[in-house]
């Protein structure tokens, strides 16, 4: 135990050292100079495999301060595995608060949701994102996609959500569903269902992006436009679902499927594990509240 | 028409360091005409092709183009931003590959809607309607259009690559080989509905072919080049039935009769 304390303390405040958070720091300015502008830079080796979130990890430390208090989610919830070890990780390397509570929190982190709780100034709200282009799939060359950016050719973005009516009769994307930001980039609001992306627009809080494998950081200052594309006869739509939380009776919120047995027995359950709990603590209940699965079933 | 020309060129050059690509070519292209550029393999045809159509940067010359408010502009000193827009909405470039003018992985629907999109359509069905107009008018059924260029043959492959270009109502269509690599009866009838289409639209198009029959059907207009020089030009049929340089005499002399 002393002999590990001893080996963390020979790392700088919050694991990077302090150029390489200059550099990033640079960066999240730029990106917040224009925002939805993918902004390369040069992304460390994180002590942790690529796609577990480290571009989130290195802006949030390069932003974090001791007086900070961080909350991490994944997909939705504070208790899973990958929430579990940043969280460990920032408390080891930064020694700074953490909350599971999003009002609480100064900094959130978060793979692939936004908090059913509304963002308020100050906050900041760091994504990790996987592949920060959203015209990857269309055309290949990064070459080309920079340059289809740069002079806003974004009609291939169109021919995708084209693709998805022709398909299935509606446009069928429904995670990492392209944004227009402030009237000019296209962007990828990483893989979150697009059942948040109207929380994007014109949020009060700060929002970064960290594509630790691609080396990219992007960002979306508070009060900046947030446009989900569409077509004029076939409009944008987020998710809705036709039953509340099972838990804690939520409707207007994004849920998940739970599966409970290998009967076919099934349940769905806020996706935000903070805001469903405090919803049960001021005394929601769903329909499984009382512990009894016969009644979904 | 007009007493204007739609493209103006002069004294174009492409060298490949000491090599010629194509030197020292001037001409003018009117609204409605056909130019066929014809020549061995090798002789510049598609350096030139692709140094018109803003592809490939001369080494020196102009190529003036008339836009349509009239103003002729240099196609080398516009910004890259308008000149890949004149690309996708005045012009039309067919390859004699459909797979390097085609997205090979969306449907035919998309294929020719995405210069639409391009341009700021934002209505599904309008742009799905435009799409099933333009497959008719290539030949193509109805219910392909929701297949990848993938599943189609080689010739419904390079009819959806010219619907694709031709959707936006260019002026100038840019066409290198358009019939390569196509069986006969499949050529004649791809050759009867360029035809069609050209005279119908009114386009003018730069045709590139090695095949002088195709050149015959498609053409006003001949420029026959041999080493990245143009050795003979005129309109097609004198050319072709009276041809006065010697290297013209052997080409046409070359045609296999059957």
């Amino acid at each position: 135990m002393n002999a590990l304390v001893e080996n963390i303390a020979q790392y700088n405040f919050a694991y990077l050292d302090e150029q390489t958070k200059r550099m990033i720091r640079r960066a999240i300015l730029k990106g917040i100079a224009i925002p939805g502008y993918q902004v390369p830079f040069a992304s460390r080796e994180m002590p942790m495999p690529y796609g577990w979130g480290t571009g989130g990890v290195q802006v949030t430390a390069s932003i974090i301060g001791p007086d900070d208090v961080l909350k991490v989610i994944d997909q939705g919830a504070d208790d899973t595995t990958n929430a579990v070890s940043i969280r460990a990780f920032f408390r080891k390397v930064a020694d700074v608060a953490v909350t599971t509570e999003t009002a609480k929190a100064t900094i959130i982190q978060t793979r692939h949701r936004i908090p059913e709780y509304p963002l308020a100034a100050g906050q900041v709200l760091v994504y990790q994102v996987p592949i920060p282009e959203p015209l990857r799939f269309l055309e290949p060359r990064e070459t080309e996609t920079r340059k289809m950016h740069a002079l806003e050719e974004y009609g291939l973005m169109h021919v995708k959500l084209y693709e998805d009516i022709a398909k299935h009769g509606r446009i069928a994307t429904t995670y990492a569903y392209p944004v227009k930001v402030e009237g000019r980039y296209v962007m990828d609001p990483s893989p979150t269902p697009k059942f948040d992306n109207p929380k994007m627009h014109m949020s009060p809080a700060l929002q970064l992006f960290g594509a630790g494998r691609e080396k990219r950081i992007y960002a979306i200052p508070p009060f900046t436009e947030v446009v989900s594309l569409d077509f004029e006869d076939h409009p944008f739509e987020v998710q809705s679902f036709d039953q509340p939380c099972a838990l804690c009776g939520a409707e207007q919120v994004y849920l998940d499927e739970v599966i409970l047995d290998d009967h076919g027995g099934h349940m769905f359950v806020c996706s935000d594990t903070d805001h469903c709990e405090k919803r049960r603590e001021n005394g929601h209940t769903g329909a499984t509240a009382a512990g009894s699965k016969e009644a979904v079933e | 028409m007009t007493d204007e020309p739609l493209l103006r060129v002069n004294s174009l050059s492409k060298f490949y360091g000491s090599r010629v690509g194509c030197e020292d070519i001037s001409f003018d292209l009117w609204p409605g005409e056909v130019l066929a550029v014809v020549g061995e393999s090798g002789s510049g045809k598609t350096t030139l092709l692709n140094c018109l159509s803003t592809r490939l940067m001369p080494t020196s010359g102009t190529v003036t183009y008339r836009m349509r408010d009239g103003a002729f502009r240099d196609l080398y000193r516009m910004s890259e931003a308008e000149r890949r827009f004149l690309m996708r909405t005045d012009w039309g470039f067919v390859h004699q590959n459909p797979a390097d003018g085609l997205r090979m992985t969306v449907s035919a629907g998309a294929n020719v809607g995405e210069r639409l999109m391009a341009v700021g359509d934002r209505h599904y069905g309008n742009i799905r309607a435009t799409a099933v107009d333009w497959l008719s008018r290539v030949e193509i059924a109805e219910d392909r259009i929701d297949d990848e260029p993938r599943a189609f043959s080689g010739g419904m492959r390079q009819r959806l690559q010219i619907a694709r270009n031709l959707v936006t109502g260019p002026r100038l269509v840019f066409m290198d080989e358009p019939t390569g690599g196509l069986d006969v009866s499949v050529q004649a009838r791809l050759l009867d509905l360029l035809r069609g289409l050209v005279t119908d639209l009114g386009l003018a198009a730069i045709v590139v072919t090695h095949d002088l029959a195709v050149a015959r059907l498609l053409s006003q207009r001949m420029m026959v080049m041999k080493d990245g020089r143009v050795v003979e030009t005129g309109l097609t049929d004198r050319v072709l039935d009276d041809p006065r340089a010697p290297y013209t005499q052997l080409l046409v002399s070359s045609i296999l009769q059957v």
